[in-house]
């Protein structure tokens, strides 16, 4: 068996396999499924401090090998999650990571402060690039003083890993990588979904309540394949990559352009299992190539 | 409830007319799993080359003595029209049970089962496990036309049968909502159907006062709770159909508002 232990930053993960936030709810839903202690971690989906409703159906539809998607970040808030979520889920043997969201950079403070002092919790994911709502989010994402500005606020109010979720939707995504690297973030994570726009002709109305929402499947790997290769190339940090993966040959496909841990999304509304098909493809590949340790791979093009 | 990802193979395959299909499936491993009346399953779609997630179909029937789940499928796009295209021996990958169920009525025994074109197929397992719990369940079954009733005689063998047809072709002209078996007293009504017509029936019920439960179809990615995708607003905001539901008391929804 090879070895699949990676680091991010200082959290330690016992494989690269993480599933995307927004896709994996918060673990409960797949454990029927999966044994969740086999992950390297799983990331709790956008946790903002106050509780939000979420954009109004209809919130998916469905595109040729992907679907766009505006939920909108519903979720009960932080405190809700703290007092009523992570018990339930703390002593999952795995890197429990939660991804962080906010309008303003004072909300993002806020969360992270409750966040840190949870034992369970070493990591978060910090979201500059949702899509779906109208303030803050990708707002933050999409120029390099304002992801700057998000890192230094939340790298000052966060003790343990800060990982920062890219968006695609940028002119050049290694500049802004650059910048929250600069202001302190452990790794940077991508893509997150890419902007996109389905019209039912029928209707000649929008899919999605929205007009606009967020791409994600296999159609968008190629791009998300692209963007990792780019940033891992112009940032020392580690780089975890995500978008469209839906097996073991597309995670390795990550790993190779420079990932160190990927995200597994979409596929798993597709199969709920999928995360320990990849796992166990991983030590395949490794067996057939002759690799003792999965890091030896990490961005070898 | 435990939820499995199966595969079954297809026992049979009914085309009871152009658009619909009657599947008839049994676990390839193992027995079936425990299935609430109202509970659907995600079918795994792969010989489609336009659509790649589930589709979340309702659970039409339970067939405990041949170990056997109903499916009744309307060719509604590329993906559902790939489902009804397997055939005798093929393989289907399904994650089930799924959802809430519908409940039973508390101390009724007047339980009238509203459904419409292919909203009929849970009422079908959901009438037989009434019956078998001791209430009488009647059908009332709405249609375009006399060949878009489906499955006629499984309703029959298990409850009265109502019918209204858009073109009076069959049982009384008209919507389901102006039949008259709807001016007898009912203590519990389900309904599934298009949204419209589960919309008239909830406000019919409330006018009368009776209790009445309905099935949503809202598009859904995962089926499981995760995504969000499916939400539909309630009086406790918005939530998930395919976990909080399919199944909601017409009282929980904003509809009437």
């Amino acid at each position: 068996m090879a070895r699949l232990e990676v680091k991010i930053g200082a959290l330690e993960l016992k494989n690269p396999v993480l599933t995307a936030s927004g896709t994996f709810g918060y673990g409960e839903e797949f454990s029927d499924f999966i044994d969740l202690n086999r992950l390297g971690g799983f990331i709790i989906k956008g946790t903002t401090l106050n509780h939000r409703e979420g954009n109004p159906y209809p919130r998916m539809a469905e595109t040729p090998s992907g679907m766009l998607n505006a939920v909108g970040l519903q979720n009960k808030g932080v405190d809700y999650f703290i007092q009523n979520i992570y018990p339930r889920i703390k002593d999952v043997d795995s890197q429990l990571i939660v991804n962080v969201s906010g309008a303003t950079i004072d909300d993002y403070v806020a969360v992270c402060e409750k966040l840190a002092p949870l034992d369970r919790i070493n990591a978060i994911e910090v979201n500059i690039s949702c899509p779906n709502v109208k303030q803050g989010g990708m707002a933050f994402g999409t120029t390099c003083s304002g992801a700057a500005e998000v890192t230094k606020a939340v790298r000052n109010a966060y003790p343990k890993t800060v990982i920062v979720k890219l968006s695609p939707n940028v002119t050049s995504i290694a500049d802004i990588a650059k910048a929250v690297e600069a202001e302190g973030a452990d790794a940077v994570s991508l893509i997150n979904t890419l902007l996109g726009m389905a019209i039912d002709v029928e209707r000649q109305r929008p899919c999605l309540s929205t007009i606009t929402g967020g791409l994600s499947g296999p159609a968008v790997r190629p791009v998300a394949v692209r963007m990792v290769w780019q940033v891992a190339h112009a940032v020392n940090i580690p780089v975890i990559g995500l978008g469209g993966i839906m097996d073991g040959r597309d995670a390795i496909e990550f790993i190779l352009a420079g990932a160190r841990a990927v995200e597994v999304g979409t596929a798993n509304f597709i199969d709920p299992a999928v995360t320990m098909k990849i796992i166990d493809y991983m030590n395949d590949y490794c067996s057939r190539h002759g690799i003792s340790d999965i890091n030896d791979i990490v961005g070898l093009i | 409830m435990k939820k499995y990802i199966l595969n079954f193979k297809v026992v049979e395959n009914r085309h009871l007319h152009e658009l619909y299909s009657l599947l008839i499936l049994s676990p390839i491993d193992g027995m079936l799993p425990e299935v609430l009346p109202g509970q659907f399953v995600q079918i795994a779609v792969d010989n489609s080359k336009t659509t790649f997630l589930r589709r979340p179909i309702s659970i039409n029937y339970i067939d405990r003595k041949n170990g056997t789940l109903w499916l009744l499928i309307r060719k509604a796009g590329d993906g559902t029209k790939a489902i009804t295209e397997k055939k005798a021996g093929d393989t289907i990958n399904m994650v089930l049970p799924l959802g809430n169920s519908f409940n039973a009525p508390e101390e009724a025994t007047q339980a009238l089962l509203i459904g419409g074109g292919v909203g009929v197929a849970p009422l079908l397992y959901l009438g037989e496990v009434l019956k078998k719990d001791g209430y009488v369940p009647h059908f009332l079954i709405g249609a375009r036309s006399y060949k878009d009733v489906l499955e006629l005689d499984e309703f029959n063998n298990i409850g009265q049968v109502h019918v209204s047809t858009e073109d009076g072709s069959y049982g009384e002209k008209g919507l389901v909502t102006a039949h008259s078996i709807l001016n007898q007293k009912w203590d519990k009504i389900y309904c599934c159907g298009p949204a419209p017509m589960m919309k008239a029936v909830a406000r019919k019920a409330s006018e009368m006062g009776t209790d009445c439960e309905v099935s949503l179809e809202n598009m859904m990615a995962c089926g499981l709770g995760a995504c969000l995708c499916c939400v539909e607003k309630t009086v406790r905001g918005n939530v998930c159909v395919c976990t909080e539901g399919p199944v909601f008391n017409i009282k929980e929804l904003t509809w009437l508002d």
